[in-house]
């Protein structure tokens, strides 16, 4: 009955998204300045099926309906309850359908707060969306339907993933996918806006709110899918560079490039095109993002299960979404005017194109790194891995020069602007960053320019940014970014550079010796819980004076059989004490592994201190 | 113009620097095994994991160091035996010249772009 | 004129690029041992089961037979399926089985022996794993087929079954 409910449910949707393309191609032609009631109504009925679709499936899984196929494959009785509703997104057909709801959502607000626009715009908005919203529903009734129905009713389903069971991970995905949908609104309006000729300054105001949005969704969603590798894949990193994370950073480094360029166009009404292409680009890397990620194409730790006519299917659809794209830019590219205008080397904005020059230079080094191995493999039949070190080797000589220009870059003046004679506050900051790196550096037994270097301009940018709070030029929301990047840089490098860390295979009783400091394995124990079992390890840390108690868990899941390693973390404003163990063969012995990790943190805070400089960005804005 | 070849130029010396920094980091079983794929887990690098395999891989690196290999030649070994796919770092060869070679490239051509864009009249 | 190139390169690349992808979908995913002939280590040093003398594996691989290298273990429950095609190819002469025993209780893997049967013309013993890596193995059990220049010809990942089996057989008739 209630798979009925959800499925009937999209059949209205789909129709709506019908009527809507037809609607709204018809009044884009003859068009008579008015907007008709009906495309309120129809968008409202679509977001209510939409909304009504989505809570019938959290209610199978709240309820274990087992005769929908999906709550079937994915929960399970025993399951606490906030896990049976996270499980509703935590599976291939049920994130569809959360993205499907992101996407009428997101229209529908669009439609609202967009009175003040050209409604021949904001009609070709609508029909772009509708499109994607098309492709979607049809990719979701006949591929990937959370509604297939399951005879005999079974009495228990097969549960859900448990390294999925954990409150971060519960919550990453709907904050990533709106990030990735929020870019749909942006490609729609983008192009709407090419084909009414509107690509301006005033567009640039409206549209940067759909950008921050994004990026600040988009952000926080990439820090929780990491936060929570961190913890639970128990490996102490948090950055695998794996495919599923980098198709997460590709979107984001466009919209970072695309954040700046708005600005642009918005102040001084210049780079349309290169705007408009960003738009474009970012959507379709979020697109070929869910492609990578659903098809079962890439080698990875987090794939879906996969079916070669889902990964057909997206392809397909991406392919004709972008080659749209083209076809419009191509034809409307002409009524640009700013072609062949000179930028002045010092002004801001060409401060801007360099920081967008970097951005999509980080974003070539991951998106080929990424495309690659499956390139070489069909073309050539060689089989590459491309890990951690290449991404490393080729993006961190970079970040020396754009640390320097990102210092630089928000005082420099619009338009045209001279370079002052060298200030002594300059180079004072300079010299005290060198000098600090330097000490850093030379205490750690990695002597080498280089990182001292990296190291310099981090610290230098820091500098700066801290001493650009005094000055009153307004503009919090950048400097708030950009002293979130700047920690960031400093707190990964430092990181990088003094993290301890020691394995061994111990039993119960063992005492080990490692950089002054004695692990003492005490205990273990054995307890239940509701649908897991779990042994619970007792170490003690002796540091000096300090001790620590860690407590890291190893997790016997019995639907579906699955073992976990918890990690114990103690963490403090300087450094993370970092401790899991796992099961070896050897009986009596546990592999244990012990991380230092200074900053931790500081990673987590910094990525928020960007994002908090995106919300604030968004509710300046909102005043004016 | 001159600036322009001088930023140029220090971030090829620093691309430079990077790569001898990463050369000589100390040979040791940790900094071998992070840049192997445990081929039977899904995305772990042998450091990583615990599984059979590994942990011989780690038992085997430890004797082949012993036995005075370099870093190279541990890496050529495997790839003999279980072919490029099992090291994260391909090497440059005419299979690999374009995973290096294209994001540099697209780099250039960027620069370019905006070389020229503040140099028109 | 000159955006009209630009277009259709644009174009051109994309549908290139999609077009690779969409091969890139059929090809198989996990890790799959290479066809292509190696030749055996010659300095692999492993004990006898039985005797515990060290043996060099190339000393037993015969000239005028094929051999076949089969990695095992008695905790192994995969290598219990494939068991019965062993004891089936040991029937015939004209090809020699050698077994790995892979990180294994040597009590349990002569139990494993003496209970299933042996199929095996030699037993030798790899406790630590570490001589199946230098075979190319990741995991057992694996079997390989080596001609009569000490060149893997073809390797079994996983469980031999009725295919592989017959596989073998019509590989020893040539």
């Amino acid at each position: 009955m209630i798979n009925q409910i959800g499925a009937y449910s999209l059949y209205i949707c789909l129709f709506a998204s019908v009527y809507l393309i037809f609607k709204s191609y018809i009044s884009s032609k003859n068009f008579d300045k008015k907007i008709d009631q009906t495309f309120f109504a129809t968008l409202s009925v679509q977001l209510f099926m939409t909304i009504l679709s989505f809570f019938t499936l959290v209610f199978a899984f709240v309820f274990s309906d087992f005769s929908n196929i999906t709550v079937f494959n994915n929960s399970h009785t025993l399951k606490p309850l906030f896990y049976k509703i996270s499980g509703t997104w935590g599976n291939h057909e049920g994130s569809l359908l959360l993205w499907l709801l992101v996407l009428t959502f997101f229209l529908f607000i669009f439609f609202v707060t967009s009175k003040k626009m050209n409604a021949r715009y904001r009609i070709l908005t609508i029909l772009f969306q509708e499109i994607i919203i098309l492709g979607f529903l049809l990719f979701i009734l006949f591929t990937s339907n959370p509604f297939l129905n399951i005879l005999p009713i079974p009495d228990e389903g097969l549960g859900l993933n448990p390294i999925l069971q954990d409150p971060a991970l519960a919550i990453h995905p709907p904050l990533l996918y709106v990030g990735y949908v929020g870019t749909s609104i942006i490609f729609s309006a983008s192009l709407a806006a090419l084909i009414t000729k509107t690509v301006d300054n005033v567009w640039a105001s409206h549209i940067k709110n759909w950008i921050l949005v994004s990026w600040v969704f988009l952000s926080v969603g990439i820090l929780l899918g990491s936060i929570w590798a961190y913890y639970e894949l128990g490996w102490g990193g948090f950055w695998f560079w794996d495919p599923v994370e980098n198709v997460s950073l590709m979107p984001w480094f466009c919209l970072t490039a695309l954040l700046h360029s708005i600005i642009v166009l918005k102040n001084r009404n210049i780079f349309h095109s290169w705007t408009v292409i960003l738009s474009i680009t970012t959507f379709s890397l979020s697109m070929s993002g869910t492609f990578l990620v659903r098809s079962g194409i890439l080698n990875s730790i987090h794939t879906f299960a996969n079916d070669p006519s889902r990964g057909v299917f997206i392809l397909t659809f991406l392919l004709f979404l972008v080659l749209l794209a083209i076809f419009i830019f191509f034809f409307n590219q002409k009524n640009f005017p700013d072609t062949h205008q000179r930028s002045f080397l010092v002004s801001r904005e060409t401060s801007i194109l360099i920081n967008n020059w970097f951005m999509m230079f980080f974003l070539s080094v991951v998106l080929v790194g990424t495309a690659y191995p499956i390139f070489l493999e069909v073309v050539n039949d060689a089989k590459i891995s491309v890990g951690p070190p290449f991404y490393h080797k080729l993006i961190v000589p970079f970040l020396i020069p754009f640390l320097f220009f990102m210092a630089l870059g928000p005082n420099i003046k619009w338009i045209k602007d001279k370079i002052k004679k060298l200030n002594i506050s300059q180079i004072i900051f300079l010299i005290l960053s060198f000098l600090i790196s330097f000490f850093i550096v030379f205490n750690t037994n990695t002597n080498y320019l280089f990182s001292t270097l990296l190291f310099t301009f981090s610290f230098y940018l820091f500098f700066k940014v801290i001493n650009s709070f005094q000055k009153k030029n307004s503009n919090l929301s950048q400097k708030v970014s950009h002293l979130g990047f700047s920690i960031f840089m400093l707190s990964i490098l430092l990181n990088g550079i003094l993290s301890k860390e020691n394995s061994a295979n111990m039993k119960v009783g063992d005492e080990i010796n490692f950089l002054n400091k004695k692990l003492i394995f005490e205990n273990v124990k054995v307890e239940s819980d509701t649908n897991f079992k779990k042994l619970i390890g007792e170490f003690k840390l002796k540091d000096n004076e300090k001790i620590i108690h860690f407590r890291p868990e190893i997790r016997v899941y019995s639907q579906p059989e699955t073992i976990t390693s918890e990690a114990d973390i103690s963490s403090t404003l300087f450094s993370d004490d970092f401790l899991v163990f796992s099961l070896i063969k050897n009986d009596g012995f546990f592999n244990v592994r012990y991380q230092h990790k200074p900053l931790m943190i500081w990673i987590w805070i910094s990525v928020l201190l960007m994002s908090l400089g995106g919300v604030l960005s968004f509710f300046k804005l909102n005043e004016k | 113009m001159k600036k322009i070849t001088l930023i140029v130029l220090i971030l090829i010396i620093s691309a430079f620097h990077s790569n001898i920094s990463f050369a000589d980091q100390k040979k040791n079983i940790d900094h071998i095994t992070k840049n192997l794929r445990c081929l039977i887990c899904q995305g772990q690098s042998v450091y990583d994991s615990q599984s059979d395999f590994a942990l011989s891989m780690k038992k085997l690196i430890r004797i082949k160091i012993k036995e005075g290999n370099t870093e190279d030649e541990i890496y050529n070994f495997l790839k003999e035996k279980y072919g490029e796919w099992i090291v994260y770092e391909p090497e440059v060869n005419k299979n690999t010249i374009f995973l290096w070679g294209l994001p540099l490239i697209l780099f250039i051509f960027g620069g370019l772009l905006i070389i020229r864009k503040v140099t028109i009249k | 004129m000159k955006n009209n190139k630009i277009f259709y390169f644009v174009v051109i690349l994309i549908v290139a690029i999609f077009f690779v992808l969409l091969l890139g979908l059929k090809e198989e995913k996990n890790y799959s041992p290479q066809s292509n002939l190696k030749k055996l280590n010659n300095s692999i040093l492993l004990k006898e089961l039985y005797s515990g003398k060290n043996i060099f594996l190339n000393d037993l691989l015969l000239e005028n037979e094929l051999n076949l290298i089969n990695i095992w273990a008695s905790w192994c429950s995969p290598c219990k399926a494939e068991h019965p095609y062993l004891i089936n190819l040991n029937e015939r002469s004209d090809l020699n089985l050698i077994g790995i025993n892979y990180k294994d209780n040597l009590d349990n893997s002569k139990k494993f022996l003496s209970d299933l049967g042996n199929p095996y013309d030699e037993v030798l013993v790899d406790s630590d794993g570490t001589k199946s890596i230098e075979l190319g193995a990741i995991g057992v059990p694996e079997t390989y087929l080596i001609n009569n220049e000490n060149k893997i010809i073809k390797k079994f990942i996983g469980p031999l079954d009725q295919d592989d089996y017959e596989d073998i057989i019509s590989l020893i008739k040539k």
